[in-house]
């Protein structure tokens, strides 16, 4: 598996470490409430299919990134940087 | 008053040649992380480039001239070797000299060598002098720069200096030994 990182280019699945569902990008307002904030910490969904992720270029550039791939096929769409995708 | 003795960190291991590889320590002079604030990258380059005639180089990049060089070890991150920084204030930077291990490795068995250890393409059709990545050794994040048609310049945190050397003569002696 390797991840296309917008700063390094294409790159082994070993320098990257993952972090999980990229919904943590969407944090609600502080006073959004017990139900948003329960959905945002402890629910997520577990596609067969199209799924984005981040992860951290650990040991390329030390960019979050974005990551669209299907759980299904393996295949990796692309990457994207996360600050990008939060602001 | 005790007499300490200031030690490189790979004092004792290198230099050592293997096959067609020399593999030697270097002496890096002072390095300074650099770190430009938001929207300060230009100014901090244009000040590098008053100073000392090396700019703040691009991802995969580095520059050198006459002594100092800049290598880019991360986003928004760069190494100024060999030369003392100039105050910038558009940027974090601090003295990070004894924090380093660097090494050469140079030869003809250079890139053959380094492909055991490395998942990236080194070769030299796409990898350039001046190019340099941000990677993995072996299991160590390290800094590895082209200087030369046959030589890398390597760079992983002093504590791992003896893992460094440990790889890099391992892998020699694997490819020394196919003849
Ligand atoms: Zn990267």
């Amino acid at each position: 598996m390797r991840i296309p990182c917008p700063i390094c280019g294409t790159r082994d699945r070993r320098e990257f470490y993952y972090q999980g569902a990229a919904e943590l990008l969407h944090r609600p307002a502080p006073d959004a409430g017990d139900a948003a904030w329960d959905d945002y910490l402890h629910n997520r969904d577990n596609p067969c299919g199209e799924t984005r992720d981040l992860w951290f270029h650990e040991a390329g550039c030390g960019a979050w990134l974005v990551v669209t791939r299907n759980t299904a096929t393996h295949e990796v769409m692309g990457a994207e940087l996360a600050e990008k995708v939060a602001s | 008053m005790a007499n300490l003795v200031a030690l490189s960190p790979c004092a004792g291991l290198l230099p050592q040649t293997i096959g067609a590889v020399t593999i030697a320590e270097v002496e890096p002079g002072r390095i300074t992380a650099i770190l430009p604030f938001k929207g300060q990258q230009k100014a901090v380059a244009e000040t590098l480039k008053t100073a000392l005639g090396v700019g703040f180089p691009a991802p995969g990049r580095s520059e050198a001239k006459a002594g100092a060089r800049m290598v880019w070890v991360g986003k928004g991150e760069a190494l100024l070797m060999g030369a003392d920084c100039p105050d910038l204030p558009g940027a974090a930077f601090v003295d990070q000299s004894d924090a380093w291990c660097v090494v050469e490795i140079a030869g003809e068995a250079a890139e053959d060598v380094l492909a055991r250890l490395v998942p990236v393409d080194l070769r030299a059709a796409v990898f350039k002098r001046g190019h340099t990545v941000k990677s993995l050794l072996g299991h160590m994040t390290a800094s590895i720069t082209r200087t030369g048609a046959n030589a890398f310049q390597i760079m992983v945190f002093r504590s791992m200096a003896e893992t460094l050397v440990e790889e890099l003569t391992h892998a020699a002696k694997g490819v020394a030994a196919r003849g």
